[in-house]
């Protein structure tokens, strides 16, 4: 690392506790989010892109409770703690791009709307042999107006191997969102759908910023 | 102080943590990078002095609550204190909270070509 941590005691040197810091530079953070059912490949494609090796963490949600319990005592309060993991890309000098791997099952969305606020947008990841899982966190997104793109990870063992015109039909998709293949495991694949979501905000921005 | 449990999942070491508070400060995005403004000091709690070590350098809200495995909530909470104290700076996400706020074109084309040369 730079000489700006020669003075600190090693103890406290990120690189001794295996950390990468940001550069002192470092002023905008802005996020990604990565949605899809258990074992599409969330992590692993957070991995294959990151800088650091993925991190998880947890957010702990109370939400305001409206039922009564077995006592008669009103239950002011339910509290859920959903965890995710994430990966960093330093951008450039001044930008860092977080990539959060979160499960998109219905019970999370209240958790989601709130964490997740800010994003450029999402990649709904797709497994073909469980395509059920998208159905909602695409619906969702949709909803929310954050814009997305759809990566169909495919597995191996996947012996129907459908093409994405069928996925695309199977999941009800609209033309303008975009649809690809990916390999989650392999890193330029996962830049390619990292760059292509992008891409895809980038001509909306264009579109807006064309006619105001 | 009135003594009431926190809502965090693991009350016993939540509550030791936050001294019983339960509200954060929201104004701390995920993504907010915070600068550490000061080298900790003897007396202080040991959840702000890991913080200001990892804030030497500028460390995501998200990547604190990892390294501390706190949950966010609670990272919230500590860096209130820090924040109102001057002990540390926060540099917030451009892209608000709200949904009204678009990524202009310049800055994705920065995204864009920082992906790209990856
Ligand atoms: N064959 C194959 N296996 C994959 C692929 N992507 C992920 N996996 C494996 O599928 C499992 C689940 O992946 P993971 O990233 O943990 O899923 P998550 O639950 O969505 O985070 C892991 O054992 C991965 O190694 C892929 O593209 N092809
Ligand atoms: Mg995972």
């Amino acid at each position: 690392m730079g000489s700006a941590t020669s003075d600190t005691p090693a103890a406290a040197d990120p690189a001794a506790s295996g950390r990468t810091p940001l550069t002192h530079a470092a002023e905008t953070g802005l996020k990604i989010v990565v949605v899809g059912g258990f074992g599409v490949g969330k992590t692993t494609l957070v991995r294959s892109v990151s800088e650091i090796r993925p991190l998880n963490t947890e957010e702990v949600m109370t939400q305001a409770g409206v039922g009564v319990d077995e006592t008669g005592e009103v239950t002011a309060k339910t509290t859920t703690t959903v965890a995710f993991d994430f990966g960093r890309i330093s951008l450039n000098e001044r930008m860092v791009l977080y990539l959060f791997g979160a499960p998109g099952q219905e019970r999370f969305w209240f958790l989601w709307d709130r964490l997740f606020s800010g994003t450029l947008g999402a990649v709904v990841l797709v497994d073909t042999r469980r395509m059920d899982d998208s159905w909602y966190a695409i619906d969702r997104l949709e909803h929310h107006g954050t814009p997305f793109v759809v990566a169909v990870n495919r597995f191996d063992d996947d012996a129907a191997r459908h093409s994405l015109d069928e996925i695309r039909l199977a999941l009800a998709l609209p033309d303008r969102v975009p649809l690809i293949d990916c390999d989650a495991r392999v890193r330029t694949s996962g830049k390619h759908v990292l760059v292509t979501l992008v891409d895809h905000l980038y001509q909306l921005a264009l579109a807006q910023e064309g006619a105001p | 102080m009135t003594r009431r449990p926190v809502d965090t999942g693991a009350p016993d070491r939540l509550y030791t943590v936050t001294g019983g508070r339960s509200r954060a400060d929201d104004s701390f995005d995920l993504v907010t990078l915070v600068v550490g403004e000061c080298e900790p000091s003897a007396g202080m709690q040991s959840e702000h002095v890991r913080i200001l070590e990892l804030c030497r350098h500028p460390t995501a809200v998200v990547e604190l609550a990892a390294e501390l495995a706190l949950p966010i909530t609670v990272v919230r909470i500590l860096l209130g204190d820090l924040l109102a104290t001057g002990r540390i700076t926060a540099r917030h996400p451009r892209l608000g909270q709200s949904a009204a706020t678009h990524p202009d074109t310049a800055l994705l084309q920065e995204v864009l070509h920082g992906l790209r040369n990856l």
